[in-house]
């Protein structure tokens, strides 16, 4: 780090501050519209129905497999191509929410398939509708396994914002190039979004394993 | 520290033992599970540990087959240490080195069998020959043929140890432990896990042993009638110390300390 | 113009940039599977300070963005004397960073390795290389496999992101054909379809089916 320069650092820092804002912001709405597409694709794939199943597994199947950068340029410019136009804003989170809305569904799945049998049998012998069955009996017991594998998708989507740079969102990567691309500098302001990404993400993953173990002591090990 | 000057670097003089525990104490934090235990057994004697859960008779065969470290005392295996080495004219812990040497003429054999999934019943009982004591090929799959021929699994040779009863796989990894030519062999519990039907597989096997080998055993059970049976010595242990030992006839039949007899005829009672 | 005079028009860069992720993906794997069993052991060692060392690895490649680690390693790095070509650049900061993530699935493959078999190592003598070697990896692998195809997929999703730095892989490509034809539903659609027949119909197929093979010749089949 012989080439480090500590004022540059420090008055580039105020606006790596407001992106960050962005980015947490990012990250959070992307992950609001995750978690509840998630549960729609989760719930889905449990209808009767043969078709929408199938269909909506090869959709999530396809989002999953498929690159997050894609994605996000393809919702980009597919509107402008057919007369809507997205914000960038506005695209990426489509995009990001639709990304891991897929993954999330996964998760559910799990989780959703974790509670006993039995459960469901108890509903249909109390004569619950399948309304109140999901909402009141199923999803509350299928909450606990899932909250780890929710919460390490909480640090990805987090740690996922700086591919939206690629459109232009105005997140840390964004500042990061901007900076770097017109100081001719590159060594500090990416140095530091990696530090800024560390000093969130690595608290972040260790709050969610305490929590997953104080959950765990909650429900008597399960 | 315990003063290690009090332990003789090697056994020696006429009829020294197979195993020598002298003074050996193990605990865990501040649970004591063995207390300056002395215990001798002589060559080609068949010793049978007994006695209640936590009394430290898993410990003493995990100890002789150093999985478990010891803090205080010395375990001498055919007149030399086995836990420690001599240096400067002292006993010192055994380095890694020395002991992977010293533990080679012990055998094991656990309840859970522990056999190595990957291979087949004849790939185990070669493993160790090839690995460890660098024997050809064709001199390990002589040496594994035969012991397998002796434990009744010949025909199985080829087989992984998935498709084989527990009976079985016991019985292979008898003659796993076996193709080391260990000085001594340790039995922990081998019949535990094992379904009432074949535990006689396994004991037949002992048996066998015990009648046409000189080889010095011991083994934890809780199959008291066939320990009576085949046995030289029994030792009831309790709280980490030998509460009464001796002949299987006397041990079993005149029971002199009274947690002996308690202990006997709560397993009696279970039978 | 019609998708299929689309598709024939722009084949052969589809395909030029198809070899390219291909050639990333496989030296990106093969990178993060070697830095995964180093690491994934060092992590095992009982010296703290090679345990402190990986440790530092796979937290900094697993707590930042691959995209800044790529960043990193092509603009910065160069600034420290090493300067690297963006091809590889790019397949460095893809195994460098999935490998992170393999050393922690190393490490589950190996302790979910049940404690019986170390113990029956042991017991015949068995010197802790060529108990590692020959008894406790082979019985991780399979373990670990399953999330490994996982991994793999992440992996291959991960090479897109060289294009970023200009190396000229199937994403580039599509960005190019949509720059020069504004086709973008065409354009990125076809490499959508690219990645998810790569993903669904080779990598996950060839995964299932080296699980398959481990598990017959562990004698599970």
């Amino acid at each position: 780090m012989f080439d480090w320069r500590w004022d540059f650092a420090f008055e580039i820092l105020p606006r790596f501050l407001q992106a960050m804002l962005n980015t947490l912001a990012a990250a959070g709405v992307g992950y609001g519209i995750a978690v509840v597409l998630g549960l729609v694709f989760a719930l889905a794939q449990r209808t009767p129905s043969r078709i929408v199943t199938i269909v909506v597994r090869e959709c999530v199947e396809f989002i999953r497999s498929t690159p997050l950068v894609l994605q996000i340029f393809f919702v980009f410019f597919v509107g402008p191509q057919f007369g809507i136009r997205l914000s960038p804003w506005v695209a990426g989170m489509i995009a990001i929410g639709l990304h891991y809305s897929a993954y999330l569904s996964e998760v559910y799945r799990g989780g959703l398939d974790s509670v006993p049998k039995g459960q469901w049998e108890a509903c249909t012998a109390l004569n619950l509708s399948t309304t109140k069955t999901y909402f009141r009996v199923i999803i509350p017991q299928a909450l606990p396994p899932s909250l780890a594998g929710m919460g390490n998708y909480l640090v990805g989507i987090f740690k996922d914002t700086p591919m939206l740079s690629v459109i232009g969102v105005a997140e840390l990567m964004q500042a990061a190039n901007g900076i770097g691309g017109s100081h001719y500098r590159y060594l500090e302001p990416y140095t530091m979004v990696g530090i800024i990404f560390l000093a969130i993400s690595l608290p972040a993953a260790g709050l969610i394993r305490v929590f997953e173990a104080w959950m765990r002591k909650k429900l008597g090990m399960n | 520290m315990e003063d290690m000057s009090q332990y003789p670097l090697e056994l020696t003089g006429p009829d020294v033992p197979m195993v020598r525990f002298m003074n050996v104490t193990k605990s865990y934090g501040a649970l004591t599970v063995l207390d300056s235990l002395d215990l001798d057994v002589s060559e080609g004697e068949m010793v049978t540990v007994i006695g209640p859960s936590g009394s430290g008779k898993t410990t003493v065969l995990r100890m002789l087959m150093t999985l478990e470290t010891i803090n205080g005392g010395v375990i001498y295996v055919d007149g030399k240490p086995l836990t420690h080495m001599g240096k400067n004219g002292v006993l010192v812990p055994a380095d890694p080195k020395y002991l992977r040497l010293a533990r080679s003429s012990i055998g094991m054999c656990f309840q859970h069998f522990n056999l190595f999934p990957h291979m087949t019943a004849l790939q185990n009982c070669m493993e160790g020959p090839m690995q460890v004591l660098g024997l050809p090929k064709n001199e390990a799959r002589e040496r594994s043929e035969e012991l397998l021929s002796m434990v009744g699994m010949i025909d199985k040779k080829d087989q992984h140890p998935s498709r084989l009863s527990g009976g079985q796989q016991q019985r292979v990894a008898i003659a796993r432990a076996l193709a080391m030519r260990p000085k001594v062999m340790l039995f922990d519990e081998v019949t535990s896990a094992l379904d009432p039907e074949v535990i006689g597989e396994v004991t037949g096997v002992i048996r066998k042993l015990v009648a046409e080998h000189n080889l010095t055993m011991l083994m934890v059970t809780h199959q008291m009638a066939f320990a009576r049976d085949i046995s030289d010595r029994v030792c009831f242990f309790y709280q980490g110390k030998i509460e009464e030992q001796g002949a299987p006839e006397s041990l079993f039949g005149n029971p002199q300390r009274e947690r002996t007899q308690q202990f006997l005829s709560a397993v009696k009672a279970a039978d | 113009m019609s998708y299929w005079e689309f598709l024939a028009q722009n084949a052969p860069r589809y395909l030029d940039g198809t070899l390219v992720t291909i050639a990333q993906f496989f030296l990106s794997a093969t990178l993060a599977i070697l830095v995964a069993l180093t690491a994934g052991l060092m992590k095992m060692s009982r010296n703290a300070a090679v345990r402190w060392t990986a440790g530092t690895y796979i937290e900094i490649f697993r707590g930042t963005s691959l995209l800044i680690q790529l960043y990193w390693i092509f603009f910065v790095l160069p600034l420290f004397g090493l300067t690297l070509d963006k091809f590889y650049a790019g397949f460095v900061a893809v195994g460098l960073n999935l490998g992170a993530y393999g050393a922690e699935l190393v490490r589950g493959g190996i302790q979910s390795v049940p404690k019986g078999q170390w113990e029956a190592a042991y017991a015949i003598s068995m010197s802790p290389a060529k108990r590692m070697y020959r008894i406790i990896l082979p019985q991780a692998f399979l373990n670990m496999l399953p999330p490994w195809g996982n991994l793999m997929i992440e992996l291959l999703k991960a090479t897109a992101l060289v294009s970023l730095i200009s190396v000229t892989d199937l994403m580039f490509e599509a960005k190019q054909i949509n720059g020069s034809t504004f086709l973008s539903a065409q354009a990125f659609g076809t490499a959508l379809i690219i990645y998810y027949i790569f993903a669904r119909l080779i990598v996950t197929p060839f995964m299932r089916w080296l699980e398959r093979v481990m598990a017959r010749k562990m004698g599970r089949a």
